[in-house]
């Protein structure tokens, strides 16, 4: 095992950590090139931008693999060193149908007024270029929060992950809502910033450092010495309140259903995903920092492990988690509106990945990567059929616009059924197995009864999902879904059948998503469980090579 | 060889769903009758191949295909002597309920076929899993085709019926799922591997867990089963649906669809959590004891005869679980056989009351009698299988029935008999007024439909008169128009369908035996661990020590100090 001491990794080589950032180093260029792009004169660039964009992201995903196989990863010093390479890979893989299912809504009726010569070209009214650089800017930053190796870093990867979004929600369809939906984001997200950045400054008073591994060693010395510092404490739970912005979990939920009903559907099935992928990152290598079994309690002189988050901690989250679950189904009941309806559940979805972050990164962090994944598919899919249809030019909303849809348009009809009953956890699709996981991982945790309140809330949530196999599957056209047709584009229908399919053929190679899931949290993330000597000498930070066995690392009752 | 039959039993309704769904209209019913009479075929190899009816043992016994290494979730396949009557039962029941449905539905011909193959496969894959996920993927899966068939062919309400219907049993069985996977993870933690094994997860769960434990599981795992058995206060969405359902929907959903209920409670919560299955024995006597009452004075004051047939299926499914519950070998091998019983006497009542549906488009009986007149091969069917659900000996539901008494009535605390229970005389005598109840609501039924002056509804003068009745309309799939094609008696087709179900029928009542030395087997080593446990219940009033009684894992939702 190579035990690198701390000085030594505050020192890591800038090269190290640039080369881990690859990915995120070429869509960063790639935002300037499409940005670029946008702007040309020629139609045909200006086509190209969603595929250029779709080229960088899938010229990512080739990097990710190739740094996080060169072993690079060994020396980078990070608490949950492999995460990244899963991470980078399942994000970028999201993106590229969601380039599909956004690609020609942007700008489609200034394009159309430049074809028929109704107005001149004009670089400043054109979209789409910036809206492509913004959306793999946020990408960009989603997928550095992964490698965040201090606080700041983190900080700055939430912020440019966020930033990017406040622009796309405004500029992803032509109506006024459109740019509410985007202040009122832009208003909250600046709130959650600040909330969880408060939370950081704490850290930083009670550890005395920015850099995560220098912090957990910190924290872990005053827990065994008797207890975690109160400044800590609230500092994380802030830090937790933050961040459940970006993951719409109840109390900074609010927005919701308000920017995913503003925002144009392509927008909104992005937002549905990345930020909740950027949330769950940055709650796990935030909570590693407070680790499940590094820290323990004095008690009469004994130092006693403590088997998961210290209590304030787990039972912030635990309370964050079911109420989001509650609250989001309750919602997602009283709608009739789909977007809005999409928006409360995607907040209960959040819940149940709670519960996986809640479960620690012994089997809960693999089940929420691997949860991820499913749901990234599902909730694409479903907005796909949603951005592939239309009214009047305008995008259908309510139910009642899917009443039917089956006879006219069958295989949006048969998608969307597909992928709602996958969402509702109906085996043997994808979303079942990524239910399956997250309940096994918080069972095995002790979760007992956050398990039972997130079984009846599946159950609550197959209501709403329901009705969109019911309506759209056996519900009779009316003179309203007369005008509903399909957009011109055909890249959104493709989008919806390559995820409605996926969500049914996923599970066929289960075992090979969810080893790569397993690997994102290699065993050396898990009890990270410093040496904590009688005399309290400052433990030395164990780093471990990805896929090496935590074996040498004493068991808790051994160092107490 | 066996192993590739286990296989081909859930594939080959796969693959006839595929095909009838690609396959032209016209040919879709006929491809699903030839679809289920070759998966009866296979299955009926599978029986005649299977090496374990003597010995109660499972059979075969492949290692099967691992789906989820890292949870051990394993698709094997294989069952009991229990499991494959039941495997029969369905694929009996099957080619059926299709010929059954050729006048019946003329549109969406295919999804509705489709469907019906869907279902089948499911079904079969209930039976036969060895793996808790499969068994759950399956047991679960039955919901989507039904969800379609009711909503889609159902009566006027389908919509509300199909939703309730999908709603009750998806809670159930979700928390069914969180109890399976509860057992899983204790097991996981003290073993070190996960394994979703059916026979591994409940000798684990059986020797290792504590009764706390066990109580909770068992309340968590019957959560699921109950719903789907219905279970006395949970019956609720049974009524609507089947009130609602095609009439092939429910000989399917009464045949074999409520045997998923028991079979579950047979195969997992009474193998997984003994003490669970001790402790709350009483209860769920006294629930079914209230079930059977209360279901069968409902029957009483029923108009409606389809609705009058699904309750009393509810109040016989409390029989059937009376019989589980007395712990004893006499009311659980009645159980099963009742299992059998119920799913063909039911369903070719459910059937009966569908020939009359369609020809007269109605199943009130204050408008409906006297048919003798009218039909008398229907009425002779209608006669028998009245008679052999009532449980007239002679006739199937007799065996199952008395059995399951019997069951009851002996399984009294040190009992002589040799089998010590923790029911008795009484319960047994309650429980009998339901058979007195039975007889009653049943011959009123045949009562007012069978005898008496004929009574027909305005407008069907004849049978075959086309209906214009205001109880259909062109709102589903029932066009009046077909109506006049059907005679006024049963045709060839129709009597084509009752005849082997009554053959059956006959059958079991006068020569149980041979079914009875296999199930026997199968039920004493699921109920193994009960003897003593019963023992112990007698002896010292309670299975859960006080300390245990606090659910251990359940509070523990905050992270415990090692």
């Amino acid at each position: 095992m190579d035990t690198i001491p701390a000085h030594l990794l505050a020192a890591a080589p800038m090269a190290a950590k640039l080369t881990l950032i690859a990915p995120e180093i070429l869509l960063f260029a790639g935002s300037v090139v499409v940005a670029v792009l946008g702007l040309s004169r020629a139609t045909a660039m200006r086509r190209a931008v969603p595929f250029v964009t779709a080229l960088f992201l899938a010229a990512s995903i080739v990097v990710t693999a190739l740094v996080y196989r060169s072993g690079a990863v060994a020396e980078s010093g990070l608490l949950l060193p492999a995460l990244g390479g899963y991470a980078k890979a399942l994000i970028a893989a999201i993106a590229i149908p969601l380039v599909m299912v956004v690609g020609s809504s942007i700008d489609r009726k200034l394009e159309e007024a430049f074809e028929t010569g109704r107005a001149p070209f004009d670089p400043i009214r054109t979209m789409r270029g910036e809206y492509f650089a913004f959306f793999l800017l946020s990408i960009a930053g989603t997928m550095l929060i992964a490698n965040a190796s201090d606080l700041i870093w983190l900080f700055l990867a939430l912020e440019l992950a966020s930033l990017p979004t406040y622009v796309m929600v405004a500029v992803s369809r032509g109506t006024r809502r459109a740019q509410e939906a985007a202040v009122k984001y832009f208003f909250l997200g600046a709130l959650s910033a600040a909330t969880f950045l408060y939370g950081f400054a704490l850290l930083y008073g009670a550890t005395g450092t920015l850099e995560l591994g220098p912090m957990r060693d910190a924290l872990a010395q005053q827990a065994a010495a008797g207890a975690l510092p109160t400044l800590a404490i609230v500092g994380g739970v802030l830090a937790i309140l933050g961040i459940a912005f970006k993951l719409a979990a109840v109390p900074m939920h609010f927005y919701a259903p308000d920017v995913y009903e503003g925002a144009g559907a392509g927008t909104t099935a992005f937002l549905g995903i990345m930020p909740k992928i950027a949330g769950v990152l940055a709650l796990m290598v935030l909570l590693s920092v407070f680790g499940w079994s590094g820290h323990g309690v004095m008690e009469a002189g004994q130092y006693i492990a403590v088997d998961g988050l210290p209590l304030p901690l787990s039972a912030v989250l635990w309370m964050v988690a079911v109420l989001t679950m509650v609250l989001g189904n309750i919602g997602a009941l009283l709608q009739r509106n789909v977007k809005r309806m999409l928006a409360y559940s995607s907040i209960a979805q959040s819940g149940y990945l709670l519960m996986g972050v809640i479960a620690g990164p012994k089997a809960g962090f693999d089940a929420v990567l691997f949860y991820l994944l499913g749901y990234g598919v599902m909730n694409t899919a479903v907005f796909a059929v949603l951005a592939s249809l239309e009214r009047n030019g305008e995008e259908v909303e309510t139910l009642d616009d899917l009443a039917g849809l089956r006879l006219r348009h069958p295989v949006l009809a048969w998608m969307l059924a597909i992928s709602a009953v996958s969402l509702i956890g109906m085996p043997p699709l994808i979303g079942f197995f990524g239910k399956l996981a997250l309940f096994s991982a918080a069972l095995e945790a002790g979760q007992t009864a956050l398990v039972i309140i997130a079984a009846v809330n599946s159950a609550i949530g197959a209501y709403y999902y329901l009705q969109l196999v019911a309506v759209p599957m056996l519900g009779q056209p009316t003179a309203r879904t007369e005008s509903v047709q399909t957009v011109p584009s055909a890249w959104p229908r493709f989008a919806a059948i390559i995820c409605g399919v996926g969500v049914a053929v996923l599970p066929v190679v289960l075992p090979q998503l969810f080893d790569a899931a397993s690997s994102a949290t290699p065993e050396a993330a898990r009890p990270v469980r410093a040496n904590i000597d009688a005399d309290g000498a400052a433990p030395s930070p164990a780093t471990v090579s990805a896929g090496s066995t935590t074996d040498e690392v004493p068991d808790a009752k051994q160092a107490g | 060889m066996l192993s590739t039959l286990t296989y081909l039993l859930i594939l080959a309704p796969l693959v006839a769903a595929g095909v009838v769904a690609l396959s032209p209209a016209r040919l879709a019913k006929w491809i699903a009758t030839f679809g289920s009479l070759a998966i009866l075929g296979i299955a009926v190899a599978f029986a005649i191949g299977f090496p374990n009816w003597d010995d109660g043992g499972f059979a075969p016994a492949g290692a099967g295909i691992a789906i989820m290494p890292s949870l051990g979730v394993t698709l094997s396949l294989g069952t009991d002597s229990v499991g494959l009557l039941l495997i029969l039962l369905t694929a009996f029941l099957m080619p059926l309920a299709m010929i059954g449905s050729f006048s019946a539905v003329r549109e969406r011909e295919r999804e509705y076929y489709a469907w019906f193959m869907v279902l089948e496969a499911a079904m079969l894959g209930v039976f036969l899993a060895r793996d808790a996920i499969v068994f759950y993927t399956a047991y679960e899966f039955t919901l989507v085709p039904m969800y379609f068939l009711i909503a889609i062919y159902g009566g006027p309400e389908r919509r509300a019926a199909s939703v309730k219907f999908f709603l009750y049993t998806f809670l159930g069985s979700m928390l069914t799922l969180s109890g399976v996977i509860y057992i899983a993870a204790q097991r996981m933690l003290e073993t070190g591997a996960w394994s979703f094994d059916l026979m591994q997860l409940a000798e684990f769960s059986s020797t290792k867990l504590s009764s706390g434990e066990q109580f909770w599981i068992f309340i968590l795992l019957m959560a699921g089963f109950a719903v789907k058995v219905p279970f006395f206060p949970v019956h609720t969405w049974l009524p609507l649906a089947h009130d609602q359902a095609p009439t092939a929907g429910s000989v399917i959903l009464a045949g074999t669809l409520l045997k998923l209920g028991t079979y579950g409670v047979y195969r997992i919560a009474l193998p997984a959590a003994p003490v669970g299955g001790v402790e709350l024995n009483q209860l769920i006597a006294v629930l079914c004891v209230i079930g059977i009452v209360h279901a069968a004075l409902i029957c009483w004051v029923q108009h409606d005869a389809k609705k009058l047939i699904a309750y009393s299926s509810v109040s016989h499914l409390g029989f059937c679980m009376l019989g589980l519950f007395s712990l004893n070998s006499l009311g659980a091998t009645g159980s099963v056989m009742y299992m059998i019983n119920h799913g063909l006497s039911t369903g070719a009542l459910f059937l009966c009351i569908g020939m009359i549906y369609e020809r007269y488009h109605t199943k009130d009986m204050d408008q409906l009698g006297g048919l003798f007149k009218r039909m008398p091969v229907w009425s002779f069917f209608m006669v028998f299988f009245t008679l052999a659900s009532l449980g007239l000996p002679g006739l199937n539901g007799f065996i199952g029935e008395f059995l399951c008494l019997m069951g009851a009535y002996t399984a009294e605390p040190g009992a002589a008999t040799g089998y010590p229970g923790l029911l008795g005389p009484w319960w047994a005598l309650v429980a009998g007024l339901g058979l007195i109840l039975a007889a009653m609501y049943l011959l009123i039924m045949l009562g007012k439909l069978v005898w008496g002056p004929l009574r027909e509804p305005n407008g069907h003068g004849h049978g075959h008169a086309s209906g214009h009745g205001d109880s259909h309309g062109a709102d589903h799939g029932h066009g009046a128009a077909h109506a006049s094609e059907l005679p006024a008696d049963l045709n060839a087709r129709e009597i084509g369908i009752l005849v082997p179900l009554a053959v059956l029928c006959l059958a079991i009542g006068f020569y149980p035996k041979p079914m009875l030395e296999v199930i026997s087997p199968s039920v004493d080593k699921v109920l193994a661990a009960y003897p003593k446990h019963v023992e112990r219940y007698v002896r010292e009033g309670t299975l859960l020590d006080g300390e245990d009684a606090a659910p251990q894992g359940i509070a523990a939702s905050t992270p415990s100090v090692r």
